[in-house]
């Protein structure tokens, strides 16, 4: 698009038209959407840590199992824990969302809209259903 | 594997023309949506486990991540993950960093630290599995 306007390249670099930066463009659902599903996936790649140390703790012997127990349920523990539920659906959701692009379906406005809506209501309501029956299954909150 | 063929008719820009930021072509496109696809019923299945494992103790831990299919399941999502976010990584470096002496580096971090994780996680569901 550039050198349509520039001409040969043969002008000083800063006398090309620039293309619209991000700040440019009203911030829209999808788009915010799109910036999340790589904040998800960045914040589940450095949660593999915690992935890691617990079943190395597992491995390990029980004093340390005890310490990742002990550290899941400190309030800190069950933040992130909680975030590493939200981000883990979410992006799974986004993939999803994703993989429906994929096949050419979906793309339409309103259609595009309704997915990405849909994946944060449900990566919301899934996080909340797995963390009742995450509860439940160890008798109430401890 | 470029120029060693003396028969080649292509010039050079032809043959790593679309190959892309990381010259590998489409192969980590397509790489990234299979890997994708097979995370879906792992990461259902990783929070079964976890929830199935959620105030148990150390010892019944032990025993259901090492049962022959708990573990097979903890290893396909450990290994499907970790290419996957390899790839994922990789596009966000080459997305951001421009300037190649980092951009080098920080392909070559997100290579050390996908193995390690990977491996180390790998290596506790082995351990737990043959009870060494």
């Amino acid at each position: 698009m550039a050198e349509l306007k520039a001409g040969p390249a043969s002008g000083p670099r800063h006398s090309r038209p620039l293309s619209p930066h991000l700040q440019i463009y009203r911030p829209m659902l999808t788009m915010v959407m799109s910036i999340v599903h790589r904040i998800t996936g960045t914040a589940l790649y450095f949660g593999t840590l915690l992935l890691a140390w617990w079943l190395i703790s597992a491995a390990s012997g029980p004093n340390a199992y005890a310490n990742v127990e002990w550290f899941m349920g400190t309030l800190v523990g069950r933040v992130v824990l909680f975030g590493y539920t939200w981000a883990l659906l979410h992006h799974m959701l986004g993939g999803i969302r994703h993989l429906i692009w994929d096949t050419l379906h979906g793309l339409e406005p309103s259609e595009r809209e309704l997915l990405t809506v849909a994946t944060l209501v449900g990566s919301i309501s899934l996080t909340l259903v797995v963390w009742v029956v995450g509860y439940l299954a160890m008798g109430g909150p401890r | 594997m470029i120029g060693q063929n003396p028969n080649e008719m292509r010039t050079a820009a032809r043959r790593v023309r679309g190959l892309g930021a990381a010259r590998a072509g489409t192969k980590d496109f397509w790489h990234q949506r299979v890997t994708s696809v097979a995370g879906i019923p792992l990461t259902i299945a990783l929070i079964v486990i976890v929830i199935a494992l959620l105030g148990r103790s150390h010892a019944a831990a032990v025993q259901i991540l090492g049962s022959p299919i708990v573990a097979i399941i903890m290893l396909l999502f450990i290994l499907n993950s970790a290419y996957h976010m390899w790839i994922g990584m990789q596009e966000i470096i080459l997305d951001y960093v421009h300037d190649d002496k980092f951009k080098f580096l920080s392909l070559m971090m997100n290579t050390f630290f996908v193995i390690a994780v990977g491996l180390a996680s790998a290596f506790a569901i082995l351990k737990l599995s043959f009870g060494v």
